[in-house]
């Protein structure tokens, strides 16, 4: 089922995430990937980012009782819509002499950094899309990873959507 | 400014909303709040388990049109409300519920009577609150109540720690909400409006298929002109029974899991199903995929947008407030004189329907009068004539409920109060009682079975107490009829824990200090109602059936109204 993401404006309120959070669960929606964070500038507001997977009908009724939640603002279905999304990785990967080079090969090439060193491990930061992240997962396990911690999806839309025939729109709803 | 403590606010906000009576019970995490109440014009209805006063509002908000308000104490106080906040969550009903909580300086220590019951109502309530500042209570409670009472109603919880009841602040009532998450649409796209006239004017076998929220908008006058000026039939839900008069012929009745056989064949063979204020449950629609299965063009109108094509598949989607939608509707059918012209059509269609209740009607076992056990048919009847139909019914859940659903003819809006979405037993008795609160000039019946009874009899203490005019007719078959009904078509007869011992009805509502009368032939049944509906305050009659009477015609569970059960 295809995935979809979804960005949800909230009242930065006690118990917000919980009635969305809860409402995926009681309604049997699946969340594959989550991220909250207060505004940067509006700090009465919080953004939350949810990837859900469901069909069309699926989708319209996550929309539909987000919307209905009273401490929810604004929703975003990025359905259709040219996004910039990033995620954020940190990786702890086992070095050895004969791989070090080898890493320092892959982080460059990922124009990823190095933010911790140990005698026995490199702890390395990666941001970029679900699908870079993948890949750079894919090319370091060979050397050896002792932990993983990602972050859920950021999403914003491009500013200039390319025309496309019988393109969706952006949809949004208050 | 005036300075007030936050329990003087809580009720100087209850005033100013317009509330007049409050069902509920003290404990000490509201104590403050009772305190002020003592002092107050309010009205307070003590009851004897919270689950009670949860009903009692319901009832009284659902005769009145306005918000019920429960009050209730931390921890099990709030926990024993839980219940009737579902069932007003599920039919759409407006409550107000104040729950005490624990200091907070208390609170997450597992404190004595501490529960969270904002977790606990998240998922059953339209919003709750949890008020930790006293400078925030009147604005909270001014928008629990616009919350409650607007768009789709459904109940709103607000729960105050004691400290917050005590602390003082200057009280002022705001005048206006402003909630930048929470606008409800009212009025309905003109253009959709056109198109679902359009489809109507082309369509050959339209039927009318309203809900409860009909009643909740206040739109039956609207949709009465509208049916009777288009000549389309209509058949309604449980929660709609009464939004469009049943004596008039186009009334089908209910439709559904109960619903008649001409009724239910007319759904199966209409071209174009106009849903208005009704949410394709599945009591309603048996199997989905066979749900009106002719039906070219579903048009459906409410005021939720999460209702529309939740379980079935709409073409001409209507987001509004169903009065301002018919209103509009009515101006476009009145404007296009053309449409006048399909009369013909949709009457044939209207007699094809007729013909095919005719053919099985529902209880075709009219020498009920003459057989020595009574019948609940024959109840019914004798209800019928005994208030010439003018009254209010309140029922619990299960074969009575179907039976008054099926065979009592309700002329106006808001005169069924029952459990529908939930199917809450013990819903029917205290929300009589609330329904005497908002109506008090209108006669009100309670109607219950033997088993649904028990699950609140305790609050015939409360309709003694306060002198509550309503008569309690219990159908009592000794069994939980519905569910022994099932285990005899569906369990091969093996009646699993269905059996039931009951008090004496009669001597338990002497107890309490009601009076109460017992029938057992069908020959003592006209007289005695007769008596115990004109014997003053709360009366209680237990009417013995036999077990083997059954709702029909059914839908076997999980089949579709094609695959309906005669016997």
């Amino acid at each position: 089922m295809p995935s979809h993401t979804i960005s949800v404006l909230v009242e930065n309120e006690f118990g917000v995430l919980a009635r969305v959070a809860g409402l995926f669960s009681s309604r049997g929606f699946n969340i594959e990937s989550l991220t909250v964070n207060e505004d940067p500038i509006d700090g009465t507001v919080s953004r939350i980012v949810i990837v859900s997977s469901g069909d069309d009908q699926v989708l319209e009724q996550i929309n539909k009782q987000l919307n209905k939640l009273v401490t929810v603002i604004k929703v975003t279905d990025f359905q259709g819509v040219e996004t910039v999304d990033r995620e954020l990785m940190l990786v702890k990967i086992a070095v050895e002499d004969r791989t070090r080079s080898e890493l320092d090969a892959i982080v460059k090439t990922f124009r990823a950094h190095v933010v911790d060193i140990g005698p026995r491990a490199q702890t390395v930061e990666v941001t970029g899309d679900s699908a870079k992240l993948r890949a750079f997962i894919a090319l370091v396990r060979p050397l050896g990873i002792k932990e993983i911690v990602r972050t859920g999806k950021i999403a914003m839309a491009r500013t200039v959507q390319p025309e496309v025939a019988n393109q969706r729109s952006l949809r949004e709803s208050a | 400014m005036k300075k007030l403590s936050g329990a003087q606010i809580i009720i100087e906000s209850l005033i100013a909303e317009g509330a007049d009576v409050i069902f509920g019970y003290p404990g000490g995490a509201i104590l403050p709040t009772y305190d002020a109440l003592l002092d107050s014009k309010l009205r307070h209805v003590l009851v004897r388990h919270e689950q009670g006063a949860t009903h009692m509002a319901e009832g009284y908000a659902r005769v009145s049109g306005r918000p019920g308000v429960v009050m209730v104490t931390s921890g099990p106080g709030a926990t024993n409300a839980v219940t009737g906040i579902a069932d007003a969550f599920m039919d759409s009903t407006p409550l107000i519920v104040i729950s005490g909580q624990v200091g907070t300086q208390l609170i997450g220590n597992d404190a004595f009577q501490e529960a969270d019951i904002v977790g606990i109502t998240r998922p059953c309530t339209k919003h709750n609150y949890l008020v930790k500042n006293v400078a925030d209570l009147a604005r909270t409670i001014k928008e629990a109540f616009y919350i409650a009472g607007s768009g789709r109603p459904g109940p709103v919880v607000v729960d105050v720690p004691k400290d917050v009841q005590q602390a003082v602040h200057p009280f002022s009532y705001p005048e206006r909400v402003e909630l930048r998450g929470y606008k409800p649409t009212i009025r309905g796209n003109p253009r959709q409006i056109e198109r679902a006239v359009d489809a109507i004017e082309k369509s050959e076998r339209p039927l009318f298929y309203v809900g409860g929220g009909v009643q909740w908008s206040g739109a039956a006058p609207e949709l009465t002109r509208l049916v009777r000026g288009l000549g389309i039939p209509i058949t309604e839900t449980l929660m709609g029974l009464g939004s469009f008069p049943a004596s008039d012929p186009l009334c089908l009745g209910m439709l559904g899991m109960h619903g008649s056989y001409g009724t239910n064949t007319a759904v199966c063979n209409t071209d174009c199903l106009i849903a208005v204020g009704a949410r394709f449950d599945d009591r309603v629609t048996g199997r989905i995929a066979d749900f009106a299965p002719k039906a070219e063009t579903i048009i459906h109108l409410d005021i939720d947008p999460s209702s529309i094509a939740k379980n079935v598949r709409v073409d001409i989607p209507i987001v509004g407030d169903i009065k301002a939608v018919l209103q509009d509707m009515l101006e476009v059918v009145q404007a296009r004189e053309s449409i006048g012209q399909r009369r013909a059509a949709w009457s044939e269609w209207h007699q094809q329907i007729l013909a095919w209740k005719r053919e099985k009607p529902l209880y075709q076992n009219g020498n009920h009068r003459e057989r020595d056990a009574v019948s609940p048919m024959h109840v019914i009847e004798e209800m019928h004539t005994l208030t010439k139909g003018d009254c209010i019914i309140a029922t619990d859940v299960g074969q009575h409920q179907m039976w008054i659903a099926q065979l009592f003819p309700f002329e106006r809006p808001r005169s069924l109060l029952t459990s529908g979405g939930l199917g809450t037993m013990g819903y029917g008795l205290p929300a009589g009682i609330g329904a005497k609160f908002a109506a008090p000039d209108r006669k009100v019946l309670v109607v219950s079975g033997d088993g649904s009874i028990q699950m609140n009899i305790q609050e015939l203490g409360t309709a003694v107490q306060y002198n509550v005019d309503i008569k309690v007719i219990i159908l009592n078959n000794y069994y939980l009829g519905m569910v022994r009904q099932w285990q005899e078509k569906f369990y091969a007869e093996r009646y699993s824990y269905s059996a039931m011992s009951v008090p004496n009805f009669v001597k338990l509502a002497d107890a309490y200090g009601a009076r109460g009368f017992r029938i057992e032939k069908s020959k003592e049944l006209a007289g005695t109602l007769k008596e115990a509906f004109a014997t003053p305050g709360p009366v209680l009659i237990d009417i013995v059936i036999p077990k083997e009477e059954a709702v029909m015609p059914m839908m076997p569970p999980g089949g579709a109204m094609s695959e309906m059960l005669f016997a």
